[in-house]
């Protein structure tokens, strides 16, 4: 079936949602909400789950580290083995998990990842979470929530609503993986 | 990723590759902390099938499967039906009404796994057969060369003994071979086969010491020595056992390894089982990382 051309080309090319200015506005807006919400960033650690999460949770270290001084650590949380839906795709690569020397224990953990849809993979990394120790209170951070949620999970930190289509598909970019910061959406029915 | 692991020749550079970066994931994951277990593979049933006995196997791919919760069903050929006349057929499809998931499969013939794959629908995963191949063994050599030498490429490995009924060494020869390292086998004539591919074959053990990045010896079956293979165990040992001497011959950052269990003294004497230049302990630990990989790889997605 032919699209017409203005509609075929945003399935390919793409709708800019976030350009990288916007991306490095949101991180920034998210660091200052955690900073008040945690009340100055006292025993709370970021997890990013892998893959672009990581380096946003990096960033947004970096950031708070910026605006207060504050080292917050940092770990890595791959979810993998926790999803549920491991019989219905072929086996994937595991990624790294790192946690911090502290561990988890006691602690507010903040989760990071890029987008929050089905809410599968929160449920997976609070799973896997458990496994690590006992964290006081856990809170997620995402760059995008682009709706259709399966599970009863929210965001805490919200970097933009995206209203979407279950056909349409978000993609985010990230300099660490990508070599640029961007987030689109493709395809839909158009 | 494939599904069953019958033989090393199954891996290609990719999935072998694939296999023991989980693993070293899997190992950091459960190394150490509380809970040792995943729940990657709840609900899963896999059978540990022997017809041989194997004890130290056996335990290593069910605490791999537990670590996955999988559900382990053993099953021994001894005092079973098997001893009453039942069929591998017959066998295999029991365990397919049973719904298994995975087979590991332990068989005095070679080829037992290739047969097993062809009756059951799920994973078949060979644990030894005959003098055929050990895959899981072979990979978990490999995870520890590479643990510890950082590289499997290019490096110069040594495999010393009875090759001709090692199923380790056939199986390492074709693995290594498939990741880039360079293989020699050295042990008496009457012990290394005619067929050899894709390996160097020495009989004087001392002059490859110097070049030897990784030297793994491998375990002298008793009914062997009595045998004719080779004049009398002492002989056996003063040319092909890895003592002390021999291991100062070594480069300074070689490693001896052994596929267990020993004979101390005979093959390998206590002086270099000990000395921190062994692996053969770690190589048990890495066992159970590079199986739990192998069963999350092949059980993990469909």
């Amino acid at each position: 079936m032919a699209l017409p051309d203005a509609a075929h080309d945003q399935v390919r090319t793409g709708k800019s949602i976030l350009t990288d200015t916007e991306v490095h506005r949101v991180v920034d807006r998210i660091a200052h909400q955690i900073l008040e919400k945690t009340e100055g960033a006292r025993d709370t650690v970021l997890f990013g789950i892998p893959t672009r999460g990581v380096p946003l949770a990096r960033r947004l270290a970096a950031r708070i580290h910026a605006f207060e001084g504050i080292e917050m650590p940092v770990g890595i949380l791959d979810v993998t083995l926790y999803r549920d839906d491991l019989r219905l795709k072929a086996a994937r690569a595991l990624g790294p998990t790192d946690v911090p020397p502290g561990g988890v224990d006691g602690l507010r953990v903040i989760l990071v990842d890029d987008v929050l849809f089905s809410g599968r993979t929160v449920r997976a990394a609070l799973d896997a979470l458990g496994d690590l120790g006992r964290p006081a209170s856990v809170q997620l951070a995402v760059l995008v929530d682009r709706g259709h949620r399966e599970l009863p999970i929210r965001a805490d930190y919200v970097g933009k609503n995206i209203p979407t289509a279950l056909s349409e598909s978000v993609r985010v970019s990230l300099a660490e993986i990508d070599g640029a910061d961007e987030v689109k959406l493709y395809g839909g029915d158009a | 990723m494939i599904r069953h692991l019958r033989e090393a020749a199954d891996l290609d550079a990719e999935n072998a590759t694939l296999i023991l970066d989980t693993a070293r994931e899997l190992a950091r994951l459960t190394g150490g902390r509380e809970v040792k277990k995943l729940p990657t593979l709840r609900g899963r049933t896999v059978v540990n099938l022997f017809y041989e006995d194997s004890t130290r196997t056996r335990i290593s791919f069910e605490a791999a499967a537990k670590r996955l919760s999988a559900d382990v069903i053993n099953f021994s050929a001894k005092g079973s039906s098997v001893s009453k006349g039942e069929s591998l057929k017959d066998t295999a499809l029991t365990l397919q009404a049973m719904g298994a998931d995975a087979v590991v499969i332990r068989h005095g013939a070679s080829g037992a796994p290739h047969r097993l794959a062809n009756w059951v629908d799920g994973s078949v995963v060979n644990a030894g057969d005959g003098t055929h191949e050990h895959p899981t063994q072979a990979l978990l050599d490999a995870f520890t060369m590479r643990e510890r030498l950082g590289r499997l490429a290019g490096l110069n490995v040594t495999i010393v003994g009875d090759v001709l009924h090692s199923r380790v060494a056939r199986s390492n020869v074709v693995l290594l071979g498939t990741l880039g390292a360079k293989v020699t086998l050295v042990g008496p004539p009457t012990l290394i086969p005619v067929d050899i591919t894709n390996a160097e074959v020495s009989y004087d053990l001392d002059a490859v010491l110097p070049a030897s990045d990784v030297v793994m010896m491998l375990r002298v079956q008793h009914e062997r020595m009595s045998a004719s293979y080779f004049p009398s165990a002492r002989e056996y040992s003063r040319r092909y056992g890895m003592d002390g001497a021999r291991m100062r011959r070594l480069p300074e950052h070689a490693i001896v390894m052994h596929p267990g269990p020993m004979n101390r003294g005979m093959e390998i004497s206590p002086e270099v089982a000990d000395s921190p230049r062994s692996t053969i302990v770690e190589q048990v630990a890495n066992g159970v990382s590079v199986r739990m990989a192998v069963l999350y790889l092949l059980l993990g997605g469909k």
